[in-house]
């Protein structure tokens, strides 16, 4: 077994790799953050000595081997080193959503146990002192911005900078420990455990091991050719797969460097100022950009926004043809670039996408139009499809293959096959180990030859190899006239309307679709606003009669173009209404990742999906929220009920069934 | 009445000795007398509020600290000296900051450049350096910067930066003024009506770095405000006015039970 655990190129752990880029990329970045105005960054070798320093204060406070340590906050240097400093004394990071209410960390806590935790500051600190008492195996805590917390009971607190500084002043005490614990990672010893945002139930502990973490990021960089000299922005909650294979698995492995943002606030100016070369978004993101870009031009000047909409018509027409290098008529090609110097161009810098060189999207479908819209200006911008479970990477898009409606081919070492009742199974080395103290599961969703359920259903495309996703396999259902209802696919089609932020389509086991509307604050408010339309909140906005109009001319457009779908066409949406509060995961209606919990919502109001089927035209309803500080209140509200024009269709059956 | 030990307070915090004294002091705008024969201290790292109902002359009092009026009669006495009669910059330049209760600040210029001058007290290169961007005031303003920047950190408004100061709301601009105000490094920070027109979100906000400005930084503070909840939350002592006339000082729970202060603050038929 000596050649299964020596890894790949003999790098078996992220701290091997770690020694590696400090011989050979000692002196290049490894980590920027902006701070005090300036971006202050870190190289390899630097980087390594922060990491050892932790590692040894760690080692100081007692951390034992097979430890858990919570990791929480935004993203800072601080605390990426703090999961390799976890790994080199073998201990394994649990990296948290820090927006999470203290009951959420509790149950995470104690369901892993941690003794330690490393936190960003007196928000966090304050909700795991919270819960601390009710976790037995909870000793010790480490913050990294003392402010606030100077009056705190220093027993079993500690600043960041001083268990560092401990660690240096015991280094002759720990250092042999140190390194013969870093020595002994191998490539199936635990890299880090992942949470997953639990769309059902409880979260599930997700373990992923070495080999999980550097094959799949050994692959997905030389898929994408990822270099040292690349640039990421580290801006998304560390707590998710996405950014550990990023920020951690691919920048370890190619040895490029990850910047932090100086608060969540300035992250558009930080994207601006780094320009990141590797990038990565949901789609949510994207559409919250292309969305500004809209209102702001909206508000601009005519003959901006003339010379705006004319060039924009021209990139739509031929973008995405340049970019994927088909051929494309010289005057065409002329006239996309003087389109680059007015507007592509300006445009892209101040979205901070002036050097992507690869740009994913994942997470969540991304509307056509949205996506079109970023390719059109020549942003590489590509799908691909994964999971917590598979170490991210299922399906991707390779260059000159990207469309909107796939998620493209197997990754590299990914096996795809599609069972029976259509739902997508994968295998692959980035496979997940466990659930965590839940063997059940594990079992339910990884077979004995390593193959794990995706929950999704979808199809390999005969023409090109290309997976397509059409829903989560347990919302894809029937209508009570046997027709297939895929929520997520009306919605998707409905949420591109900037005024839409959320949609929640229902309609499995009824007669007709009906749906739940959560309009964008930002889009809608600005509308508003020009047309001296006044509002006191978001609830008197949601229930205007003109956004109403507004928001039932969108559902018929998007009826009328379900309706070409044949096999789709009886989820038109009949009745809607839109809700008075927006979505939230702190009320549990949507995950930490901004996923819809559909079958909460649906629980949740249920009065209100009863009105949308009994045929009445107001509801009152009162609702239940809590406020960022956990104080729970009540919202009550009359909603407005109304019909959507549908398209005629005759009912079909499922074809494959 | 000179009490140099200083003292525990009710959450434990050690305060130190007296750093201004107001002795006996009156202040007479013709035939109107604003402030009457009021004494009273400022403790090292305390936080000293000065309330009191409309026209009971706060805001004067909060003006012969900062040196904008000389008093009629009486002495303040300032780090253990008795202070001359004085121009208020020079005040400043004893680190004595303010914030005022109408906002004071360059509206066209970014918040930025606003907390910069904050610094001025402390860049003295000459008028040529400065011009041509050289020597002295190089390199005066690249460590006047990061003294900025720390304080724009410590008061969360990095995504302002930039942003021209008229285009702020006004919570965002009382924080700007105190930005400013900190970026001096003030041994006494003067607040006169720090939420004023504040809703409850941003009265706690400012709260919150008003303690937090205190606890960092050791600042002594003395702040003038209507918010009784807020005065009582925050302050280690308070001095009550009324009429020009000190009707109260201690402790908020002292000065809370005080009838004099109560009668002030509900009406008493006279």
């Amino acid at each position: 077994m000596a050649h299964m655990t020596k890894g790949a190129e003999g790098l078996r752990s992220v701290p091997a790799l770690l020694a590696r880029n400090v011989s050979q990329y000692g002196r290049s970045p490894a980590y920027r953050e902006k701070e005090y105005g300036i971006w202050q960054s870190w190289s390899w070798a630097e980087t390594s000595k922060e990491i050892e320093a932790l590692a040894l204060g760690l080692l100081n406070l007692g951390v034992n081997e097979g430890d858990f340590i919570a990791i929480i906050g935004r993203n800072r240097p601080y605390l990426y080193w703090s999961m390799v400093a976890a790994q080199s004394v073998g201990a394994i990071p649990v990296p948290l959503y820090q927006d999470a209410v203290a009951e959420e960390m509790e149950y995470v806590l104690d369901h892993c146990g941690a003794r330690f935790a490393i936190v960003s500051d007196q928000e966090q600190v304050d909700k795991v002192i919270e819960v601390q008492d009710r976790l037995h195996q909870f000793e010790h805590m480490i913050y990294l911005d003392a402010r606030g917390l100077r009056k705190y009971d220093h027993t079993r607190l500690h600043e960041f900078s001083n268990v560092q500084k401990q660690g240096r002043t015991a280094r002759d005490e720990f250092s042999k420990e140190l390194k013969a614990r870093t020595a002994k990672l191998d490539y199936d010893s635990t890299c880090v455990m992942l949470y997953t945002s639990g769309t059902t139930g409880k979260p599930k502990g997700v373990v992923l091991s070495n080999r999980n973490i550097i094959e799949t990021a050994k692959a997905s960089s030389e898929f994408d050719h990822l270099k040292v000299d690349d640039e990421v922005l580290a801006y998304l909650p560390m707590a998710w797969v996405g950014d550990f294979i990023f920020s951690i698995g691919q920048a370890y492995w190619s040895g490029f460097c990850v910047n932090c943002p100086e608060s969540p606030e300035t992250m558009m100016t930080d994207l601006r100022e780094i320009a990141p070369s590797y990038y990565f978004a949901p789609p949510r993101v994207f559409e919250t950009q292309l969305t500004q870009i809209m209102i702001r031009m909206e508000d601009a000047g005519a003959f901006k926004k003339k010379t705006f909409d004319y060039f924009m018509a021209h990139a739509r027409k031929v973008g995405p043809a340049i970019l994927d290098g088909h051929d494309v008529g010289l005057l065409d090609r002329l006239k996309y670039r003087v389109g680059e110097i007015m507007v592509y161009g300006p445009l892209k810098n101040a979205l901070g996408f002036s050097k992507v060189r690869v740009g994913y999207t994942a997470g969540e479908a991304i509307g056509p139009e949205i996506f079109d819209f970023y390719r059109s200006l020549g942003i590489n911008l590509k799908q691909l499809y994964g999971q917590t479970e598979a170490s991210v990477f299922i399906t991707q898009q390779p260059d000159g293959e990207v469309r909107s409606d796939t998620v493209g081919v197997p990754s590299p070492g990914v096996e795809i096959r599609i069972s029976d009742s259509g739902e997508v199974y994968y295998r692959s080395p980035g496979v997940f180990v466990e659930y965590y103290k839940n063997a059940d599961s594990t079992a339910d969703t990884k077979d004995a030859e390593g193959w794990v359920a995706t929950g999704d259903a979808g199809f390999i495309e005969e023409s090109t190899g290309h997976l397509r996703i059409i829903d989560r396999a347990k919302d894809v259902g029937a209508m009570a006239n046997g027709a297939m209802f895929a929520p997520k696919y009306v919605e998707n089609k409905l949420k591109f309307y900037p005024n839409i932020l959320e949609a929640v389509v229902f309609g499995s086991g009824r007669d007709r679709c009906c749906a739940f509307i959560n309009i964008d604050l930002a889009a809608v408010g600005n509308w508003a606003e020009r047309n001296n339309i006044a509002y006191a909140s978001y609830q008197e906005l949601a229930g205007h009669k003109q956004v109403l109009d507004t928001i039932q001319a969108h559902i018929e457009e998007v009826n009328a173009s379900i309706a070409q779908d044949e096999m789709l066409s009886g989820c038109q949406v009949h009745r809607f209404l839109v809700l008075h509060k927006e979505l939230d995961a702190d009320d549990g209606e949507l995950t930490r990742t901004r996923k819809v919990r559909r079958k909460i919502i649906g629980e949740k109001f249920e009065d209100l999906v009863n009105a949308l089927y009994d045929g009445s035209d107001t509801v009152y309803t009162e609702t239940e929220v809590t406020y960022e500080d956990g104080r729970k209140g009540k919202i009550k509200a009359t909603l407005e009920i109304r019909d959507a024009k549908v398209v005629p269709v005759t009912p079909q059956k499922l074809a494959a069934e | 009445m000179k009490d140099t030990e200083g003292y525990v307070t009710a959450d434990g915090r050690q305060i130190g000795g007296t750093l201004m004294e107001m002795r006996n002091i009156t202040l007479r705008f013709g035939g109107v007398v604003a402030i009457q024969d009021i004494s009273f201290d400022i403790h090292e790292g305390e936080v000293r509020a000065i309330i009191g109902p409309n026209g009971a002359g706060k805001s004067s009092m909060l003006n012969v600290i900062s040196g904008f009026y000389t008093p009629s009669e009486g002495e303040v006495w300032y780090q253990g000296a008795k202070r001359p009669p004085m121009k208020p910059y020079e005040v400043a330049r004893q680190g004595v900051a303010r914030t005022f209760q109408n906002i004071a600040l360059f509206e066209g210029m970014t918040v930025l450049d606003n907390v910069m001058t904050g610094r001025l007290t402390h860049m003295n290169a000459g008028v040529v350096s400065q011009a041509l961007w050289w020597g002295k005031a190089r390199n005066e303003e690249m460590e006047n910067r990061e003294k900025v920047e720390r304080v724009i950190d410590f008061l969360e408004i990095q995504n302002i930066r930039k942003t021209p100061v008229g285009r702020l709301p006004y919570g965002l601009k009382k924080r700007v003024e105190l930005a400013r105000a900190l970026a001096a490094e003030p041994s006494l920070l003067l607040l006169d009506e720090p939420m004023a027109g504040m809703n409850v979100e941003e009265k706690e906000d400012m709260s919150r770095f008003i303690l937090d400005v205190n606890d960092e930084f050791g600042t002594t503070i003395c702040l003038i405000e209507h918010d009784m909840g807020v005065v009582m939350d925050l302050s280690d002592r308070v001095v009550v006015m009324d009429y020009g006339k000190k009707i109260g000082d201690g402790t908020p729970d002292e000065v809370r039970n005080n009838q004099d202060v109560i009668d002030a603050y509900l009406g008493v038929p006279h």
